[in-house]
């Protein structure tokens, strides 16, 4: 038993640290710190200084350009990128598509697109989720039909994570009506830019522009575009799936927030004293910081087992249900501690198109639309429900 | 970075199982609580003979300088097992010892196993603020004379030695002026009343009136026994989450098996999606008290005592929190049988939700966490 770093993880933590220290632009951390919005521009610059560095494909082998780091490693990357506030390396690329082009693409496939993917020349998104198809994936409807050289592509996918700004969607889409509905499905990449598709957005709580509606008529996508064999889409979606869950439990970002919340509560006054004196308040942010503790060690254990495996077993969706229940956590008592400041909403100080917000406590603005955000974390990448689902058939075996 | 037991581990693992399994069964613990004597001198001597007893003292007392990690393995195992016998209570009085240096000669005794120690903190008055303390030790010649009254002794009875806790200076709540020592169960003007726990094990209420000791009891240094009386109960405090988690994966397997193997509606009940998530929230629950009892075994002998405060508290919060969902939950997913006393489950449920109640409940520990200079500092 030995819960401390190798001399080496020491090593490569610090060199981590002044990689961070010396690349990360102040103004891009600032804007993370402070929960302000991020462009478009914002996050590929991040990627682009990342990708110089060579940093970009931390869960890819040398060979296709990754760094072939150990889940130590990568876990440390991350705790770090959290702990300073950079922005997002968005994982739809990356993490997502990457991993099955490795596994299931044809060389050709390989060639053209890790290259882009790690230099982030294309921006990503997933074509997974129907209005009719959430946590029941693989009814989806989407049809693709062969004709020639073509799939001709109708139907609709949902919840696009911001396809505004993709050039790239890769797709689950229905090839044979006529099969049990796992055997129908196909994986196919489709050029954002063809003709046919439309992206309109959905505005959610927060009134932020993050996810949209992608419809699909008649859009002609070439063969070649074709992931390994047709009908085999829904043994490559599950394959990704091991793979969308690495961080789940982003432990790192909990930690760099609940400083936030503590500064918060140390500024705050309740009864003349700061709010994190009150005992009441101060026990919940005891409890959830106890929690965090506890799901670092937990996360910690899942590596420790992952040895050289790619990516973690079942044990995922418990960090993936812990992790948000603190992400949850944290975000409502943010919003507790500003109390009555967590009414006005000043969008276009979000959007950093002045300077401070309309009451003057920028620590504040941000909290309700973060808090109205999140609650998208206990719903995506698989519900925290499906997640308890994995749980009892993978590993209680019930 | 490195999670797993260590081949000695494993070992002294297995041999405890195999010993609980074979010579521990549901039925001989019932019986072992329902003997006059309530703790089984056969179980003792296995114990023994396992090296149970030795294991946490130094080598050169005979022992085999345990580290907590070692004991949170065989806590776990004896949180699994549901044993009675007075090993916790020895092994945190053995601790008082090895802090308060210079019993080299108890310590032998301890390590085999001819002496039984137990913890005599608590009063009634004081719940779980160790530092409210009534007893007092009153310097007479060359020795001190101790007059109070102890709570709850957790195997008080059993103890041949105990250790006390007695104000000889400062108000009577607060950690100045607090001595600590070490009397001998039947000395004159101690009186200990014996009683069965709801778990299955043994306590006393004991008084002392004008209880003579020799200047030799005193285990440190005179009125500054507290920061001895903190590590040690730290260490305590550590193992009953060791225990505990022990008790949690009994009580999971249990539940996991019933729901597997109880049919209704033609089914077997674990096809329930209600069911189903209850045990999976179950299932996190121990894990994530799991890895704080671990941090708290790596932990508790850390020479930083505001750490050691901190990840301690921290942990038995956690574990607290878990035992009782866990607990509830696993009799609510028994059913009926879950409510009797006939199922080794139920027996797990009382001994968790008494070890939640033992050296500082949950809410005791969330203000001790809250109230050390790192919780603001980190601010």
């Amino acid at each position: 038993m030995d819960l401390n770093y190798t001399a080496e993880d020491l090593a490569f933590r610090d060199t981590v640290r002044a990689f961070l220290d010396a690349n990360l632009p102040k103004d891009l951390q600032q804007k993370v710190l402070n929960h302000k919005r991020l462009s478009k521009e914002d996050i590929v610059r991040w990627h682009k200084i990342v990708a110089k560095q060579g940093w970009v494909g931390t869960g890819w082998p040398v060979e296709y350009g990754g760094t072939g780091w150990s889940p130590v490693q990568r876990h440390i990357w991350e705790e770090e990128c959290a702990a300073v506030g950079t922005p997002p390396i968005m994982p739809f690329g990356v993490n997502m598509v990457a991993p099955v082009i490795m596994a299931f693409g044809n060389e050709a496939q390989k060639r053209h697109y890790l290259p882009r993917i790690l230099n982030c020349d294309d921006w990503w998104c997933q074509g997974y989720s129907e209005p009719g198809s959430g946590s029941d994936l693989a009814s989806l409807k989407t049809r693709a039909e062969r004709q020639g050289g073509h799939y001709i592509v109708n139907g609709q996918k949902t919840w696009t994570t911001l396809a505004q700004h993709a050039d790239m969607i890769f797709c689950l889409v229905r090839t044979d009506p006529n099969v049990r509905k796992q055997e129908g499905i196909s994986f196919l990449l489709i050029d954002m830019h063809t003709p046919g598709i439309t992206v309109r957005p959905i505005i959610m709580l927060d009134e932020e522009h993050e996810v949209n509606e992608v419809f699909f008529d008649n859009v002609k996508v070439p063969a070649e575009n074709l992931i390994g064999e047709e009908n085999k889409g829904w043994t490559y979606a599950k394959y990704l799936l091991g793979h969308e869950r690495t961080n789940i439990a982003a432990v790192g970002r909990a930690k760099r927030e609940l400083q936030f919340l503590k500064r918060v509560a140390e500024k705050q006054q309740k009864n003349g004293k700061p709010l994190l004196e009150d005992p009441v308040f101060a026990a919940k942010v005891a409890s959830l910081e106890i929690e965090i503790m506890a799901l670092e060690i937990t996360v910690l254990r899942v590596l420790s087992q992952e040895g050289s495996k790619r990516g973690p077993g079942p044990e995922a969706s418990m960090l993936k249900v812990k992790g948000t229940e603190v992400q949850q956590t944290l975000t409502e008592l943010m919003v507790e501690a500003v109390g009555p400041y967590a009414l006005p909403f000043d969008p276009a100080y979000l959007e950093g198109e002045h300077e401070h917000s309309v009451t003057g406590d920028d620590d504040a603005a941000p909290l309700a639309p973060y808090y109205f955000n999140y609650r998208k974390t206990s719903i995506y990448g698989g519900s925290n429900e499906i997640q308890k689902n994995i749980i009892t058939q993978m590993i209680l075996g019930l | 970075m490195d999670f797993n037991y260590t081949p000695e581990q494993q070992q002294f693992r297995d041999a405890l199982r195999r010993f609980i399994d074979k010579d521990y069964t549901f039925e001989q613990r019932n019986r072992i609580i329902h003997s006059e004597q309530g703790i089984s001198d056969q179980a003792w001597a296995t114990l023994v003979e396992l090296g149970m007893t030795a294991l946490p003292v130094p080598e050169e007392q005979g022992g085999f300088n345990g580290s907590a990690v070692d004991m949170l393995v065989v806590m776990q195992e004896l949180g699994r097992g549901l044993l009675v016998e007075p090993y916790f209570a020895t092994v945190l009085g053995a601790q008082f010892l090895k802090l308060a240096g210079s019993r080299e000669t108890l310590l032998e005794q301890v390590a085999a196993g001819d002496l039984k120690l137990a913890a005599a903190l608590g009063e009634p008055q004081s719940r779980h603020d160790l530092s409210d303390i009534a007893t007092t030790a009153r310097k007479d010649g060359d020795g001190y004379v101790i007059n109070g009254a102890k709570a709850v002794v957790v195997h008080g009875g059993q103890a041949d030695k105990l250790i006390v806790s007695a104000r000889s200076a400062g108000s009577q709540r607060g950690t100045e002026g607090v001595s600590l020592f070490l009397v001998d169960a039947d000395s004159t003007g101690v009186t200990r009343r014996d009683y069965r726990t709801i778990d299955g094990q043994r306590a006393a209420d004991i008084r002392f009136e004008n209880v003579r000791v020799p200047a030799s009891a005193l285990l440190g240094q005179e009125g500054s026994g507290w920061d001895i009386l903190d590590a040690a109960v730290d260490y305590g405090a550590a193992l009953l989450c060791a225990e505990a988690v022990g008790a949690m994966d009994a009580l999971n397997a249990a539940t996991l098996e019933y729901l597997k193997t109880r049919q209704q509606f033609g089914v077997p009940i674990g096809k329930f999606q209600a069911l189903q998530h209850r045990m999976a929230d179950m299932f996190m629950q121990a894990e994530q008290a799991r890895s704080m009892a671990t941090l708290a075994a790596v932990k508790v002998s850390s020479q930083d005592a505001r750490e050691r405060r901190r990840i301690v508290s921290a942990a038995k919060v956690r574990v607290g929190q878990a035992l009782k969902y866990v607990g509830q939950q696993a009799v609510q997913l028994h059913g009926g049988m879950g409510v009797t006393n006939e199922l080794p489950a139920a027996h797990h449920f009382k001994r968790l939700t008494m070890i939640e109640l033992t050296l500082g409940d949950t809410d005791h520990h969330l203000a001790r966490f809250v109230a050390q200079p790192d919780f603001r500092k980190a601010a």
